[in-house]
């Protein structure tokens, strides 16, 4: 079951960022097909937030087609996120932590890591668009 | 479905208004959030819904009635006072008694029950307990009156962090439950930011801003740039505030359905609820919001 946390002072709205942390949990094989999302209750529970906001992410969620709601019983996951299967990610995953460790043994520390990790993905995922 | 309407309501004391022309409505199933600055009349409207007090001028219904004439509508509602007016001297399972004795939709097992989870002993003297307790005691109260509608003054009001958050999980784990509509006051914002998703702004006994939190914020935008521009911006849109310095202006502005088309020099960003709200309160003239749509809730 996936586990809600809030970042109070990021100014992302509190029923994006549950969309946001159902999403990156799909991505990364946390939630998977026929998934029981928590309840509204036991969210509010954890979160002491509005019941109404988590009803509104999940909406958004069912609204993308990636979860769907079932009267009496809870809402569901529908499909899953990601081009890769679970055992991609692993392979991907190990590949990645090797390069992190030459890095580190390059004399990277944790931000010029993520500062160069994020430059790059810029710069492929960006090819073919319009860079003016 | 709209659960409480006032309509040009005002109430005078001693010849100085407390709260005048206030017209706003509450929709179904909504946490509202009633704040302004002491003295701006949020006791005095709440007191006013449940019938303590009467109009000067206007009226308030409450579930299609008015409150201070038919008692009929207010078993379905629950009020705790800012002061939470327990009996100091009575065990916590006197005050469920006196509570059972008093509300004629009494549940006592949902009492028993929340009291039992708050680890709460009954058989305390309710003197004995602690802030958060006592605040846990009277909120439990509240709720076993099985309320279709729960108006709390300054709920938060003297509790330590870890109390104020208790009590909101408690009260949005009832919400989550029946489905109530909740009113609470408080004059701390950022108390509200993640419970609240109605916001009712009260200064100097006038409504200045009633809406859906999330409309409210997706309205407004913080605008920053040459203050030379700012006359121009500030003539084209809706401005609440306005602070300028000799070279930079900030605008805090209403804007409609489209982003606003601006010189680049201008700085767009998104605004929170406590800056929306400071903006409102510092600018006690500044045009209230068009009349609050009754929002399907």
């Amino acid at each position: 079951m996936i586990d809600f946390r809030l970042d109070r002072g990021s100014g992302v709205a509190t029923y994006l960022q549950l969309v946001h942390q159902v999403k990156h949990a799909l991505r990364l094989g946390v939630l998977r097909p026929g998934d029981r999302l928590p309840t509204a209750k036991e969210v509010v529970d954890q979160l002491a937030i509005n019941p109404n906001t988590v009803l509104k992410a999940y909406r958004e969620l069912e609204r993308e087609g990636l979860v769907a709601g079932r009267p009496g019983l809870g809402t569901f996951v529908q499909r899953s996120l990601g081009g890769a299967s679970v055992a991609e990610h692993a392979r991907l995953r190990d590949g990645l932590a090797g390069w992190v460790r030459d890095a580190r043994s390059a004399g990277l520390d944790s931000e010029d890591v993520e500062a160069l990790f994020a430059s790059v993905v810029l710069d492929s995922f960006r090819v073919g668009e319009d860079t003016a | 479905m709209t659960v409480l309407t006032a309509t040009g309501l005002g109430k005078k004391y001693r010849g100085s208004w407390a709260l005048r022309d206030c017209s706003v409505s509450v929709p179904a199933g909504r946490v509202v959030a009633l704040v302004g600055p002491n003295g701006a009349g949020k006791t005095t409207l709440l007191h006013l819904v449940v019938g303590l007090l009467t109009p000067t001028v206007g009226s308030v219904d409450v579930f299609g009635a008015r409150a201070d004439r038919d008692a009929q509508s207010l078993a379905r509602v629950s009020f705790l006072a800012q002061d939470k007016p327990l009996y100091d001297g009575f065990s916590v399972a006197d005050m469920l008694r006196l509570g059972r004795r008093l509300n004629p939709r009494w549940d006592q097992e949902l009492a028993e029950k929340r009291l039992g989870e708050l680890r709460i002993p009954l058989r305390r003297k309710v003197g004995k307990l602690s802030g958060g307790q006592q605040a846990q005691v009277a909120l439990t109260i509240a709720l076993a009156k099985r309320p279709e509608l729960l108006l709390l003054d300054e709920p938060l009001a003297n509790l330590d962090p870890l109390a104020r958050h208790e009590v909101m999980r408690g009260l949005m784990a009832a919400v989550a439950e029946t489905g109530m509509t909740v009113v609470l006051s408080s004059h701390v914002v950022s108390d509200l930011e993640n419970t609240c998703d109605w916001l009712v702004v009260l200064n100097g006994g006038r409504v200045q801003v009633s809406g859906d939190i999330d409309e409210l914020i997706a309205g407004h935008r913080l605008l920053s740039g040459p203050a030379e521009l700012a006359d121009g911006v500030a003539a084209r849109m809706t401005t609440v505030d306005d602070s300028r310095t000799d070279r930079q202006a900030t605008l805090l502005v209403r804007i409609g359905e489209r982003q606003p088309a601006l010189d680049p020099r201008w700085t767009v960003r998104g605004v929170g609820l406590e800056e929306l709200v400071l903006a409102y309160l510092r600018r006690p003239e500044a045009a209230t919001l068009p009349r609050p749509m009754l929002a399907s809730a």
